[in-house]
């Protein structure tokens, strides 16, 4: 049939949730043969119908004949490819989007997979450890420590078993790029894997996905399953997380893996050397292990390390998120400041009122006021303006948000996510909830206990809110170096910068304003 | 020999030999009974030669194991950072309202589609984009 008519429709979780299942079946039932592609990250546009390259989105069930017949107009992006969202992107990791299948072992081949894992095996680990460690590659997690350093130590640690892990935990608020390369190219995250094994000596691997993520859990087992023969020796498994947000980090997540509770270890022993089931592992976050077939083509690792800013090499893939008009998945080098990302490439608020605040790096990560716009997305930049790059995720707030109930949300979070082993954490979120509570009412009056005649030395009048501010910037103090792991550790970040940038959402405006002329 | 420990004996049999099984089994019985309950931790402790305590450890550790069987559909709504920014909170009376005691509202924290919140998830459906009726129409059809 001459108008058999190739209709290209996401299959990314996002795009599901928005309809494109429906859209897809109603093309289907029109007599296109429907191509279902990984997300081009356009997410405002989603479900994105694509036709010979050119884009409709959001696409409803109306649109289904119009988009046909070439009308459809108003929601007409024109040839997706050139659209600024995509042509001022630098993508590496996400260089599939939006083109392939996911699960298409034949799409994967032909656009360049597996030639990574092929130039690994012919240059042997010794070289893939050196243009690793050439590339500046650092980690994606969050902690950003650099990746060549973390397998040296792995391949040079003794032992006949040892694990590749990556870590796809991914619970962070307002992150979803390891989502997308699960959903969109599980077999680019596979070919890093084997790499990775290839590297070190180690021919197991584990992916630890969370459990609310099926789409993705699918997807891999479903790759897995394709690619056993080309990735073979190495063997890889997909794990499912069962809920607990703090197996993103990564101890927590091998006890997990080892069937424990997923509780904190104390470092050392670092998992490079005692890992999981006790064996030397490289853990690594979805976005590192995505990083590494690029990495490893032929001269790779050199376009690598010429992209970014200081140490901060490479490209990032930035997530778009919250109140933001144009959210989605941004892959650019290093370098790029907040500002520019929020207002020219994020379209400021989708509500269209002024931006109030950024949290950049998740739950963890500080919210910068529009001032610090001018920050460049570098790790030690965030670092010097105590804040934190973390997973990448960029939320945006308009000037509705109240900024005390979202410090107060950070210590809520952290009490429920706590793993429990260390004490500032556990019990720090909990005391931070309380006083944060007591510094929003204005502080309190003596209690039974302090008014009672007895208690000389007990002060008798009471907390003023400025009084628990400075118990608050205690507790924050003690969390932040007393914690065992970033939860507790990086919680403080959210809470003291919303206290610091908006402290007349904490206190009421009137009684901000005689703190600021004191 | 009850029907239970039957089920959770070939469940075990099925991961035998993998490496740090308790996990994988957990879900499938979880998947199974809806739970894991006190007489299923016993059984799965004896079946890894674990104690009991460490199996209960494990599985009140999780959020996704339950001690006891949820009979009301589960409409989960994400309540995090990036779903507040995009006015959750301002929905949650609506959908406290439209679930009564019918629907179990379960707060979770992120599905992934932080661009286009507020979400929900009902099963492995998700929803998007919601306002407050359409959260509610999503809460009615649970």
């Amino acid at each position: 049939m001459a108008d058999k008519r190739l209709i290209r429709i996401s299959d990314d979780a996002l795009a599901r949730a928005l309809g494109a299942d429906k859209l897809a079946a109603a093309y289907e039932k029109k007599g296109c043969e429907v191509h279902r592609t990984s997300s081009w990250g356009m997410q405002w546009l989603e479900p994105l119908v694509e036709i010979d390259g050119i884009g409709w989105g959001p696409a409803t069930l109306e649109d289904v004949d119009d988009i046909l017949a070439g009308n459809g107009d108003e929601i007409c992006i024109g040839p997706i490819a050139a659209h600024p969202f995509i042509a001022r992107q630098q993508r590496l990791t996400f260089a599939r989007a939006g083109k392939t299948r996911p699960t298409s072992m034949e799409d994967y081949a032909a656009t360049g997979g597996w030639t990574g894992l092929n130039r690994a095996r012919q240059i042997g680990s010794e070289a893939i450890l050196a243009e690793v460690t050439q590339s500046g590659l650092r980690g994606r997690g969050g902690a950003g420590f650099p990746a060549g350093i973390k397998w040296q130590t792995v391949a040079r640690a003794a032992g006949p078993q040892k694990y590749i892990v990556c870590n796809a935990d991914e619970g962070d608020s307002a992150t979803f790029a390891d989502r997308m390369v699960m959903e969109g190219d599980p077999f680019l995250l596979i070919e890093g894997m084997a790499i990775a094994g290839a590297a070190v000596g180690a021919d197991q691997g584990y992916i630890y996905v969370r459990s609310e993520y099926p789409d993705a859990i699918r997807k891999l087992n479903e790759a897995l399953q394709k690619c056993r023969d080309t990735i073979a020796p190495f063997r890889c498994e997909v794990r499912v997380g069962a809920g607990a947000y703090v197996c993103g980090e990564e101890t927590s997540l091998l006890n997990s893996l080892e069937g424990k509770r997923g509780e904190v270890r104390a470092k050392p022993p670092l998992p490079a050397l005692e890992g999981a089931f006790g064996k030397p592992t490289v853990v690594n976050n979805v976005l590192t292990l995505a990083a590494i077939p690029h990495i490893l083509t032929e001269g790779g690792a050199s376009l690598y390390e010429k992209l970014g800013i200081e140490r901060s090499k490479g490209t990032m893939p930035i997530q778009l998120a919250g109140n933001i008009k144009h959210g989605g998945l941004f892959e650019t080098a290093f370098g790029i400041s907040l500002g520019e990302l929020v207002n020219d490439i994020g379209g400021g608020t989708d509500s269209g009122r002024p931006v109030k605040a950024v949290q950049v790096g998740g739950p963890l990560g500080a919210y910068l006021h529009p001032d610090q716009f001018d920050i460049p997305f570098d790790y030690e930049a965030y670092t010097k303006a105590d804040a934190l790059i973390g997973h990448g995720g960029i939320t945006v707030f308009d000037d509705t948000a109240d900024m005390g109930a979202m410090a107060r949300f950070a210590m809520e979070f952290c009490a429920a996510e706590s793993c429990g082993k260390c004490t500032p954490c556990r019990i720090g979120s909990v005391r931070g909830v309380e006083i944060i509570d007591r510094i929003r009412a204005g502080g309190r009056t003596p209690d039974e206990i302090e008014r009672a005649p007895q208690m000389h030395n007990a002060p008798r009048h009471g907390r003023s809110a400025g009084d628990e501010i400075g118990l608050l910037t205690d507790l924050c103090e003690t969390m932040k170096f007393g914690s065992l792991c970033a939860l507790g550790g990086f919680t403080p970040y959210p809470v003291m910068s919303a206290l610091k940038n908006w402290p007349e959402d904490f206190t009421g405006k009137a009684a901000a304003e005689t703190e600021a002329a004191e | 020999m009850s029907s239970k420990s039957e089920k959770i004996g070939e469940i075990i049999a099925e991961h035998h030999g993998r490496e740090g099984p308790l996990l994988p089994i957990l879900h499938d019985v979880q998947e199974e009974f809806g739970c894991v309950d006190a007489e299923s931790e016993g059984l799965i402790a004896k079946g890894l030669n674990l104690s009991r305590a460490d199996v209960h450890g494990v599985v009140s550790f999780y959020h996704d194991f339950t001690a006891e069987p949820e009979q009301r559909p589960v409409v989960q709504i994400c309540r995090a950072e990036a779903c507040k920014a995009r006015g959750v909170e301002a929905i949650m009376e609506q959908a406290r309202a439209a679930a009564g005691d019918r629907v179990k509202l379960h707060t979770v924290y992120c599905l992934g589609l932080c661009s286009v919140g507020p979400n929900a998830r009902v099963g492995d459906t998700l929803h998007a984009r919601l306002d407050g009726p359409a959260l509610a129409k999503v809460i009615e059809n649970a």
